[in-house]
């Protein structure tokens, strides 16, 4: 059986998997469309929120970025775990208690202001999109492979799937599809990292093979490494060659912007208890870790595969001959992310840090893809991480489509424009704004700002620097009002956003760019670290405004000293 | 509802155990992991620094830490302060 054969039985096995669980499972109620997670087991739900948080982003493109950054890279694995430790501590308990459905309406009520909402919903739109536009461009890197197209045309079929995915309805309210997407996406990955692990250290455990000696050589894997890819001149793998500035403020943008994703939020907001809301944080970032403690491991093999593929006899001796390179490199290079031309007119590949002589260049998001591949792992393998690069997809772009649709139909036009709209319009109204949204993000996603995670980055930056700040004074200070809160996500968001257009064009249109990220504006903080700035922003902005005008009213303090304490907390309700 | 001191010292208690978690958290990545990285380059693990270890691996184990036990401290908490539910 060939290849695309496979793909398009495991593939298509998995998918008839999520429909038959959604059927059956919304057989049982319609209620919960809205309360996904309540009645559910905690260990259930954790693998839910990590489906539905991890993206993408984290399957198909993080590895690939930390294959090429090395160290430098280390912020995408801090950033997208630390945040459930300000989740669990600062934020969920306390929206959990405080009993409604989505962040917007929080910020509507602690600031009691209909203008705060509304740009509550603003942020979330900004933040949601750009996001989908990340998830977008890995769609299209997935089937643009599987299927043996172009990656534009991938790209369009992976919208129209993740456009009936999410209209379909309900998918992300289900939350054992999630449980079932889970665990298809982490068979997925780690699968192949220990076959690799296995061959490259023999150690079973991709996590510890990373730290153990590598087979051929008998020296640790990681200084191979460095010495292959220093060999070749490129950087060195661990050590840090990026600012210090920078890659602080860049995991701790990720860090707060994890914390102030609405999609995620949202889940903590149905658990039965507040208590549940702590230890359901810890459940989630459990089934994260499985991932995260992996990826770090199948991005140095990944490298070490790519050079020892281009230089069967080590990086002393001559490449490979293009005719003879492998049939992956050929499939690749067919969607155009992967590209080799023979410069010098030698007949071999040459693959090296310097641009002029180098003539093979790798699209850092096909690497997890490629991997088993590059390892020349059994069909089978290949088929299952296509699989589950697609279902860590459109888990996230599902979730996201439903939380900007609730944003526009429930918080923006029947909470503040239209509160008299039918239900009929409202579900409309949702329909038509996740069409807009996909419609938006594939477009843009045919020029991606960048990678499907460096994408995915900025809409963390910009979470970072609005929403986490506001619901974070929301809980932890009375003194903060409307005005200060108002004013602090504006400044926040325009900060931010401006930042990120400056260097990544407007609206994410390259040539309007004034500056790059290798050169960036101000003390060589990049567009993907700079939501942590805002943030900071944000937050002293609200102080200073809050502590010129008047007090917050009795009942909003009131408010305040409910949410702090989990007595009384009943279910959450819509309304 | 709990009468008003009790509640005070209840949130008081729990803001005291997040500064200490967060500190944790701080220095297990931040720390460890970035700004103190070269303090442990001496340490050596498998071909690198125990800071290449703390930034890519060690930090996610100490979040893990960190919510299970806030999660249970709390719930000790709750229960002292008779505000759980």
């Amino acid at each position: 059986m060939d290849q695309f054969t496979l793909n398009l039985i495991v593939v298509g096995a998995t998918f008839a998997l999520y429909f038959g669980i959604a059927i059956w499972a919304r057989a049982g109620s319609t209620a919960e469309f809205y309360a996904a997670g309540g009645g559910v087991h905690p260990v259930a739900n954790g693998m839910a929120t990590g489906a539905d948080w991890m993206s993408a982003a984290s399957f198909i493109s993080m590895a690939g970025i930390i294959a090429f950054g090395g160290y430098d890279t280390s912020a995408y694995l801090m950033g997208w775990t630390g945040g459930y430790v300000l989740l669990a501590m600062l934020l969920a308990p306390y929206l959990r208690k405080f009993g409604k459905f989505t962040v917007p309406e929080f910020i509507g009520d602690r600031f009691y202001s209909g203008t705060a909402r509304v740009i509550g919903v603003i942020c979330l739109l900004i933040i949601s999109i750009t996001y989908v536009i990340g998830q977008m461009s890995g769609v299209g890197v997935a089937f643009s492979r599987f299927l043996e197209v172009s990656n534009a045309t991938g790209l369009y079929i992976g919208a129209a799937v993740v456009f009936a995915y999410a209209v379909l309805g309900g998918m992300k309210g289900i939350t054992y599809t999630q449980v079932a997407q889970y665990i298809v996406l982490i068979i997925a990955y780690t699968i192949p990292a220990i076959f690799i692990s296995l061959n490259l250290t023999g150690n079973p455990i991709p996590a510890l093979g990373l730290f153990s000696n590598e087979v051929n050589s008998g020296a640790p894997l990681l200084q191979t490494l460095d010495q292959i890819v220093t060999d070749l001149g490129f950087k060195s793998y661990t050590q840090q060659h990026d600012t210090t500035l920078n890659m602080f403020l860049f995991t701790m943008s990720l860090m707060i912007g994890t914390a102030g994703l609405p999609h995620v939020i949202v889940r903590f907001f149905t658990v039965p208890k507040v208590a549940d809301a702590r230890s359901s944080a810890g459940w989630a970032l459990v089934f994260i870790a499985l991932l995260y403690l992996t990826a770090p491991a199948v991005a140095a093999m990944a490298r070490m595969n790519l050079i020892s593929t281009i230089y069967p006899g080590g990086v002393k001796e001559a490449p490979i001959a293009m005719a003879e390179a492998p049939q992956w490199m050929d499939n690749w290079s067919k969607t155009g992310l992967l590209k080799f031309e023979d410069k010098n007119g030698d007949g071999l590949i040459q693959y090296v840090a310097d641009k002029e002589a180098n003539e093979l260049t790798v699209n850092n998001d096909i690497m997890v893809l490629a991997n088993p591949e590059i390892a020349q792992l059994p069909g089978w393998v290949i088929a299952l991480v296509a699989a589950g690069g697609l279902a860590a997809a459109l888990s996230t772009a599902a979730g996201l489509l439903m939380a900007i649709s609730s944003a526009v139909s429930h918080d923006l036009i029947k909470g503040q424009l239209n509160p008299g709209i039918s239900e009929k319009g409202e579900l409309l109204a949702a329909r038509i704004s996740m069409g807009v949204a996909i419609a938006v993000a594939t477009w843009l996603g045919l020029n991606p700002p960048g990678f499907a995670a460096q994408t995915v980055a900025l809409a963390f930056g910009l979470a970072a620097a609005t929403i986490f700040p506001a619901l974070m004074m929301g809980i932890f200070t009375k003194r903060i009002n409307s005005k200060g809160a108002i004013a602090g996500m504006l400044v926040g968001l325009v900060f931010t956003v401006v930042y990120i257009f400056l260097h990544k064009g407007w609206f994410f249109v390259a040539s309007t760019a004034s500056f790059s990220d290798t050169a960036p504006m101000l003390f060589g903080i990049k567009s993907t670290a700079i939501g942590a700035i805002g943030a900071l922003l944000n937050f002293v902005t609200a102080y200073l405004v809050s502590n010129a005008t008047e007090d917050t009213p009795a009942e909003v303090q009131e408010l305040v000293e409910s949410i702090r304490l989990p007595k009384g907390a009943g279910a959450a309700t819509g309304h | 509802m709990a009468d008003k001191s009790s509640s005070n010292a209840y949130w008081k208690a729990n803001v005291r155990t997040i500064q200490i978690f967060l500190v944790i958290w701080f220095v297990c990545s931040f720390g460890f992991g970035i700004l103190l990285r070269p303090m442990l380059a001496g340490i050596k693990i498998g071909g690198t620094d125990l800071g290449f270890w703390f930034a890519q691996q060690g930090s996610i184990i100490v979040f893990l830490v960190i919510i299970f036990a806030y999660a249970a401290k709390m719930n000790k908490l709750d229960r002292e302060h008779g505000v759980e539910e």
